[in-house]
């Protein structure tokens, strides 16, 4: 067998972008190996109007699993189901390194009794098995990894399998669950925002984010109006702002917090503690504000200016209005 | 209530690492080492919860070599009262199998809650924890942020990207730990003395065959040396400039 299954994630009964480029690392997979891609959507009644989608994103079979007990996140019965699935002949599982992915993808491996790779940034098929890079050691280090086992479990970084069109529609069919979803031992009792950016810091392509030379957690609304001003801004934060507060830790980039690489990220009054770094470095182009012009962060930014981040970010602001007007 | 933390030494991240030649393995020379960031969260978690209660009992254990002796004796100068190291001298990246070890020890320990790190900052697979949980036949909550307890109740809350969840599920539990949950303690000196009287059982690790193998390690390419292009707000237009012509971002 050599069709891959991939989970198309879903949040408060809309997919998510995690889902399609679980879908995209899918076709990696299954276009060396000469498979199909079996893309599985969980929710409750109507989540199969997302199928299309999943089809017109390399998906050509989508399996809909539709029941009450998928209102909120429910690890259980849908690690069970994935596996009983997998059990029925796949070579391989895909799944985001999202919240919900890393939750489900190790329990989905130990289901079926095979080791994984988690935070795959690229994909290799090989007659021994599937080889995977991921970023150890807070992205410092490259590893490269080879799972012999059969069937595969691997988790893909967000970011790093960028979701394709293709013509084709994909089957719809339904599913059943595995066991009762609503008797899982795990009861998600809620299902909150954590902040108010419409956008995630996994999937925007520009993170505006603050520091400590922004004195105080007022002056985050500099922050926030520069990243509305660009409209595909989500906004991030150090681990000293969230620590005292000004920030939910959700919002933390770094060794301990999200790791992120978006097109383009602008550093405001962030010194470049080495932990921060850890969690942007791979951004694409990065730009730094900051006082001090000995700051770590401008080792690594493309573009510096050294100065005041509460004087130069409303006149940053204005000009990014102009150049998106 | 009886807690177990499952801990990993590792590199201290502040450095700036070599491959050593091998090509599978970061040059240890020079390095120092401590335990992984989020099982640092755990273990202080853990003790918190006996300290509230004022009953209960953390055991800490570790996979590895002698030298994880050190950082288990760390864990009991902070309040773990006994270690448990599961002797092991070769390096494991699989996940599956180092959850196979950890899972044969915590069997028949009697645990209440089963603690990890949500993940190890070195291999940063992140799996560890949800694997033992399968295998121990627990439910499991990954990344919690918060805990507390109601009666046999566990409440916590998860992180998610941009949002959260409140969980709950009964005990006996595995749970892996996110920032957030508690900052870990220094040992005091009074602690540090303590330790060196608490138990530390050394016990042979079984690890079945590993299905994952560490083909090799790399240093990520490095980044250009960028350019400071002015001083204050003068230097804005310069900048939208840069960013719409040249990395075309705007």
């Amino acid at each position: 067998m050599s069709n891959i299954l991939a989970f198309a994630e879903t949040r408060g009964g809309e997919l998510r972008r995690a889902g399609l480029e679980a879908v995209a690392a899918a076709r990696v997979i299954a276009d060396a190996k000469g498979g199909q891609v079996h893309a599985v959507l969980f929710g409750t009644a109507g989540i199969s109007k997302h199928a299309a989608a999943l089809g017109a994103h390399g998906a050509d079979v989508v399996f809909v699993v539709e029941h009450a007990g998928f209102t909120h996140n429910n690890p259980e019965a849908v690690s069970a189901t994935l596996a009983d699935k997998v059990k029925g002949g796949y070579a391989g599982v895909v799944l985001a390194a999202s919240a919900t992915g890393k939750d489900v993808a190790p329990r989905v491996a130990a289901k079926l009794g095979v080791p994984m790779a988690s935070d795959v940034t690229s994909l290799t098929v090989s007659g021994n098995g599937i080889t995977c890079t991921h970023p150890g050691y807070t992205g410092k280090v490259i590893q490269t990894v080879t799972l012999t086992a059969n069937p595969a479990v691997v988790s893909v970084r967000p970011g790093a399998f960028l979701p394709k069109e293709n013509a084709k529609a994909g089957a719809v069919e339904t599913l059943a669950p595995s066991g009762d979803p609503s008797a899982s031992r795990v009861k998600v009792t809620e299902t909150a925002a954590g902040n108010t950016a419409k956008l995630d810091l996994g999937e925007a392509p520009v993170i505006i984010s603050g520091g400590r030379g922004l004195k105080e957690a007022a002056n985050f609304k500099l922050v926030e109006d520069l990243a509305a001003a660009f409209g595909n801004a989500a906004v991030g934060a150090t681990r000293a702002v969230t620590d005292d507060g000004w920030r939910p830790h959700s919002d933390q980039i770094g060794q301990t917090g999200r790791l992120v690489s978006p097109d383009l990220y602008v550093a405001c009054g962030i010194s470049g503690a080495i932990q921060h770094l850890a969690g942007m470095r791979t951004s694409k182009t990065i730009v730094a504000i900051n006082k001090d012009k000995d700051a770590p962060i401008f080792k690594i930014a493309d573009y510096g200016i050294v100065g005041d981040v509460l004087t130069i970010l409303p006149v940053l602001t204005e000009a990014v209005k102009k150049a998106k007007a | 209530m009886k807690i177990a933390v499952c801990l990993k030494r590792v590199p201290d991240m502040d450095v700036k690492f070599k491959i050593a030649p091998s090509g599978k393995s970061v040059d240890e020379t020079g390095l120092k080492f401590d335990m992984s960031d989020f099982d640092g969260y755990a273990v202080e978690a853990a003790i918190q919860i006996t300290e509230k209660l004022n009953a209960g009992e953390v055991t800490v254990i570790s996979l590895g070599g002698d030298v994880v002796q050190e950082t288990l004796r760390k864990a009991m100068s902070m309040g773990a009262h006994r270690a448990v190291q599961l002797k092991y001298d070769g390096t494991s990246v699989d996940s599956y199998a180092v959850a196979t070890a950890l899972a044969a020890e915590l069997k028949d320990g009697g645990y209440d809650l089963v603690m990890f790190g949500r993940m190890s900052i070195d291999t940063a697979h992140g799996a560890t924890g949800a694997i033992v949980a399968e295998l121990l036949g627990l439910p499991c909550v990954t990344a919690i942020s918060k805990l507390e307890f109601d009666g046999r109740t566990a409440k916590m809350r998860r992180e998610l990207e941009g949002a959260y969840e409140l969980v709950e599920c009964a005990l006996p539990a595995v749970v892996t730990i996110d920032e957030g949950i508690a900052r870990p303690r220094y040992p005091s000196l009074k602690g540090i003395m303590a330790a060196k009287k608490k138990p530390l059982d050394v016990k042979p690790a079984q690890l079945p065959a590993e299905r994952l193998s560490l083909d090799a390690m790399a240093l990520p390419p490095e980044r250009a040396a960028g350019k400071i292009i002015g001083e204050g707000p003068d230097a804005v237009p310069e900048l939208v400039r840069l960013l719409k012509e040249e990395a075309k971002v705007l």
